[in-house]
């Protein structure tokens, strides 16, 4: 396991490499530097150009350098400093832009796929024993419409009810009530109430898609001869089914945490504007259509990075789950 | 077998059983009309229809047949095993054992605490596929534990003690760390100890083992008949074995019940099933396999096969009346299609048959005199072979067609020379997933193929064989050494020299069959598409001609030219087989690699296609190499053998030679192995034991690679020097240090 375990981690090294190398190529693509984007900037507006302050940030940079050097000053800052540069377009510090949108769209991520477990794996277990069934038949199509029906569109059906029958404020993460409230139960109640619906919305494509997964993979696994050959030796069949077949049909739980994260990080930017969520989908995209160069390019290099942690953390997860997994990379 | 060591007795529950534990011989298990079908959306399948089946106590029962005939839903009925949409219609399922009276199992709810309580208690199982039959997610020991936790109420401590115990006894070695190893970490044949180890944790009265060898190679199978063998008499408990294989027939059964569509054909003692087969379908299964007598009998002649002609029909097309009469040759029209075969019980009290032939009227027998229960059975038509020791096979001479072995290897050019070809793959391991070992797949091999001849290769599965077919077929890239081919003009070719472009010539002279007949057929492609494909590419044919050639291959190959539209999943195995023949001759190729070329089918129809080689290597003028694990085929194919031992060749004789008197014990213990379908011989072989697991083929062993299983090793130079291939006889090659101080045995 140990041996696995770093040769996972060591495989992280190379990727996240080439990720912050590619993120930096991306920053440097459009003509110019920051400079003379923000000397053309201040001239436009008819501001005095400090020469101290210019040389001052050249210097911070590197800018005119080799794009290595370059490269070499932006990862140390963001590696030691986590600092990841200017927005010009908010002219703030990148890191301030993304740290509080970075932790809801994690915590949505997180809440995203425990919902899609929790969802998941009853249905999924219960359409794969009573194969052919009704219930079967019902979840399958509904599994189908979540995966069918574009994401904005439930986005605005589910506000769509959360105001008519439960009186809550469409969109966004609290009610403006408690916008400015400090923390109490009210205001949690409030929170929860209005996380459901993008949660719900993010979920259902990677429910439906999970559910026919694990049905299927729990299908082929219950007609293997170890199931028989358990049967035969007398274990009783509700034990049966939990210990042998749906422990390895249980392998696309957490073998899916990478591309479900990923999935979520990357492409939330509609759904967030239907829902006026501050995460880092719109952001990145009004970045990009800014040329912000800094945040974009920042804003993929976390990305990349949470999506290589994700898969990280799958991999440990299947090790721990799935022997074969285990002593294949252990030798 | 290792040691074995006392076994503890179980705890006797049975204090005062009433009815008692049944005695020795008494009936156990007791089938009767056992019908199992299987309701499919295109209809139901009768899988079972009819069956019956009386175990007694303590002794071997064996169901044998062809695949398709019912055999293991038969077995998987006494414990409700059947998967859905598979249900026991019909019959019962008696058991009793130990307090138990008679249950009938079938009745049982298949989910309830009644039947659970039998399965792995009083009947344990084990299954065809030891490797697939554990789950990978739990170690063995696991598994092990959990049948006697289940039944016997251990804890974790006493079940792990029980278990590695039993581990031992089944002659696992290192039991203790095998316990905790997970199934993927060990060979075929230590899963298959383990299954029996699980199956024997709670000393049941049944073992019910459905084909439990014959996914293992032919040395683990003898050690593992011989495992259950011995654990038979030790425990006394009766065994229900399934197989198709009439050699291991022979060499475990007491009882015998040949079994065909659903239902009971024939059943006797070993002995009358072998001595003196009643049913049509029993006599046409023993002459459909080679057996070696050619060898035993001193026969220099090979002779054909009796095939049975067509083959299974699929149960849901069962025909009328005997469900056999549609291949049967003495099927009497009018009775055999429209009436169920009655049975006919014959001088003991246990054998019997279901057929016709043996109580219709005396008149409408005239043609089948010799059918009557006194009579010999071999006159009843001439082709049925059968096995009995005293009888020689020229006494069938007159009736079929013989094939005089070819001395073609003395005289002229070598077609195929082979010198020094070694094929290494690397395997790529650890942490930077380098190539730091490598498996010497083939390793120096030096053969030579002539013209006309069939050469057998032959060896355990990882011997390399099939690598070294693939190699001179240029299908693999060999490491090094020569190919050296003999061209129509008399040239010398190295084939392992040409570049691809070159090779194109070569590629239609030099033809594989392929193993399997399904995945090796592209399901999208018509027959004519498959087997116009090299005449295509090759730019061979063209057109009307290609179509031509293609529909002349057909009917070479006993498929209609008018097939050539069709794709194969319409076509059964045996058939699929004839197309990858077609497919491997429509280039009238010089030389042929047959790769476990009828290792897939069931025995009648690979009868079928042995011939069908044989017709055509005569008529085509062909040169076989035809690569093998099974030793009875390569001896009735081969003109020369040649046998593989860890990438290196061990042996190279003719065939009579070599399995009259190997010169290398590997070829002795690969020979002693092999299941003979004689019972008598059962006890008159003498058995060369080795162990059954091959060494790691990236860390051989020092000195003879053969050193660490041979029962003949020398401490003097066996362990330290690599043994070369010399010359030790008249046309004989063997890799032995000792071949000449060592008097081997052959087959007998």
């Amino acid at each position: 396991m140990l041996g696995y375990m770093t040769r996972r981690v060591l495989i992280m090294v190379p990727t996240l490499f080439v990720i912050s190398i590619i993120s930096f190529a991306i920053i440097q693509l459009p003509p110019g530097d920051y400079l003379t984007t923000m000397v053309a900037e201040m001239e436009a507006q008819g501001n005095e150009i400090d020469e101290a302050q210019l040389d001052a940030l050249r210097e911070r940079y590197g800018l005119g350098e080799s794009f290595f050097t370059q490269y070499y000053r932006w990862i140390t800052n963001v590696v030691f400093h986590l600092d990841f540069g200017h927005s010009f377009d908010w002219n703030r510090p990148v890191s301030g832009l993304v740290g509080d949108r970075l932790a809801l769209t994690v915590g949505l991520s997180i809440a995203t796929i425990l919902f899609i477990w929790i969802v998941a794996f009853p249905i999924g277990v219960y359409s794969a024993m009573r194969q052919h069934s009704v219930g079967d038949y019902a979840f399958t199509m509904v599994g189908f419409i979540g995966l069918a029906v574009p994401n904005f569109m439930i986005a605005l059906v589910l506000m769509w009810i959360g105001l008519r029958y439960f009186g809550q404020s469409p969109g966004g993460i609290v009610s403006p009530e408690y916008a400015d409230a400090a923390w109490n139960l009210g205001k949690v109640l409030d929170v929860l109430g209005h996380l459901w619906v993008p949660i719900v919305v993010w979920g259902t494509a990677g429910t439906a898609g999970l559910i026919r997964i694990l049905r299927n993979n729990l299908l082929d696994e219950l007609r293997k001869p170890y199931v028989v050959a358990a049967r035969a030796r007398g274990v009783p069949e509700t034990r049966l089914t939990v210990k042998y077949p749906l422990r390895v049909a249980l392998n696309p739980f957490f073998s899916t945490i990478g591309w479900i994260l990923a999935s979520l990080i990357g492409a939330d930017a509609i759904v967030s504007r239907v829902l006026n969520l501050d995460t880092t989908g719109p952001l990145l995209l009004r970045a990009l259509m800014a040329q912000d160069m800094y945040l974009a390019g920042s804003l993929i290099l976390i990305s990349a990075v949470l999506v290589v942690l994700g898969t990280l953390l799958s991999d440990l997860l299947l090790g721990w789950l799935d022997p074969r997994v285990r002593f294949r990379y252990g030798r | 077998m290792q040691p074995t060591h006392p076994y503890p007795a179980a705890p006797q529950t049975s204090v005062a059983a009433e009815p008692g534990p049944p005695a020795p011989g008494e009936p156990l298990l007791r089938i009767e009309d056992l019908r199992t079908h299987f309701f499919t959306d295109e209809g139901v399948v009768k899988a079972v229809d009819g069956m019956d089946l009386t175990v007694p106590s303590g002794k071997t029962v064996c169901v044998v047949g062809e695949s398709g005939c019912g055999k293991s839903i038969t077995a998987r009925s006494i414990l409700q095993l059947v998967d859905q949409p598979g249900r026991i219609v019909g019959g019962a399922v008696y058991w009793r054992s130990g307090t138990r009276p008679w249950t009938d199992l079938a009745t049982l709810d298949a989910t309830g605490e009644e039947i659970r309580q039998i399965r792995g208690d009083e009947i344990g199982m084990v299954f065809q596929e030891p490797m697939a039959s554990l789950s990978p997610m739990y170690t063995v020991g696991a598994q092990l534990s959990e049948t006697l936790r289940l039944h016997r109420g251990l804890n974790k401590a006493e079940a792990r003690e029980k278990g590695i115990e039993l581990l031992r006894r089944v002659g696992i070695p290192r039991p203790e760390r095998r316990f905790d190893s997970y199934s993927f970490q060990l060979s075929g044949g230590m899963c298959q100890r383990v299954m029996i180890a699980i199956a024997l944790s709670c000393d049941p009265a049944l073992l019910i083992a459905d084909e439990p060898t014959t996914a293992l190679d032919v040395t683990t199978q003898a050690r593992i008949i011989d495992l259950l063998k011995n654990l038979q008499e030790q425990n006394g408990m009766a065994m229900v074995f399934i197989t198709h294989d009439l050699g291991v027939v022979a060499e475990i059964a007491d009882e015998v019940t040949v079994m065909y569509l659903g239902t009971v054909a024939e059943h006797g003692t070993v002995d009358e099933i072998f001595g003196n087969p009643k049913h049509p379908y029993t006599r046409a299964l023993l002459s459909s396999i080679p057996t070696m007598r050619g060898v035993r009998s001193g026969g220099s002649a090979r002779q054909r096969l009796t095939a049975i002609r067509g083959m299974v029909p699929h149960p849901q097309n069962r025909p009328t009346g005997c469900p056999f009469h549609t291949r049967c040759e003495l099927a009497i029209p009018g009775t055999c299609d429209t009436e169920a075969p009655p049975v006919a019980r014959f001088d003991s009290a246990g054998h019997l048959a279901y057929c016709h032939l043996f109580t219709e009227p005396a008149e409408r027998r005239e043609l089948h005199t010799q059918a009557t229960p006194s009579a010999p059975v071999s006159v009843i038509e001439p082709e049925v072979a059968v096995i009995e020791p005293d009888h020689e096979p020229e006494q069938h001479e007159p009736d079929h067609e013989t094939h005089p072995r070819t001395p073609a290897r003395s005289q002229g050019q070598p077609l195929l020379d082979v010198q020094d070809l070694t094929m290494h793959f690397p395997l790529r391991t650890g942490l930077s997933r380098r190539a730091r070992t490598v498996v010497r797949a083939v390793d120096g091999v030096d053969l030579t193929i002539h013209p006309g001849e069939t050469l057998g290769l032959v060896g355990e599965s990882g011997c390399g064989k099939t690598t070294l077919g693939r190699c001179i077929a240029r299908l693999l890239e060999p490491t090094s050494g020569h190919i050296y081919y003999r061209t129509d003009d008399g040239d010398q070719v190295d084939l392992t020299r040409l570049r691809r472009r070159e090779l194109h010539a070569y590629r239609q002279q030099i033809r594989v069959i392929f193993q399997d007949p399904y995945s090796s057929l592209n399901p999208r492609m018509t027959l004519g598409q498959i087997i116009g494909e090299p005449l295509r590419v090759n730019r061979l044919a063209r057109g009307s001609e290609l179509e031509d050639r293609v529909a002349d291959m057909l009917s070479r190959v006993g498929l209609r030219p008018e097939y050539i539209r069709r794709y194969p999943h319409a076509f059964s195995g045996g058939e699929r087989q004839r197309i990858n023949i077609a497919r491997a001759l429509v280039t009238n190729p010089r030389l042929v690699i047959a790769d476990e070329a009828v290792s897939a089918l069931d025995v009648s129809v690979r009868a079928q296609i042995l011939n069908l080689l044989v017709d055509l290597q005569a008529e085509l003028d062909l040169t076989y190499l035809f690569v093998s694990h099974d030793l009875s085929v390569v001896e009735h194919i081969s003109d020369r053998v040649t046998v593989m031992y860890l990438g290196n060749v061990v042996e190279s004789a003719d065939t009579s030679d070599l399995y009259r008197q190997p010169h290398h014990p590997y070829t002795e213990a690969l020979m002693s192995a092999v299941p003979l379908p004689d019972p008598g011989l059962r006890t008159a072989r003498h058995r060369t034991q080795i162990p059954d697991d091959l060494p790691d083929p990236t860390n051989p062993p020092p000195g003879c690679p053969f050193h660490p299983r041979c029962p003949h090793v020398r401490p003097d130079r066996c362990r330290a020097e690599i043994p070369e291939l010399r010359r030790t006889g008249d046309q004989r090659l063997a890799a032995c240090h000792h071949s000449e101080s060592l008097t081997l045995t052959g087959v007998s």
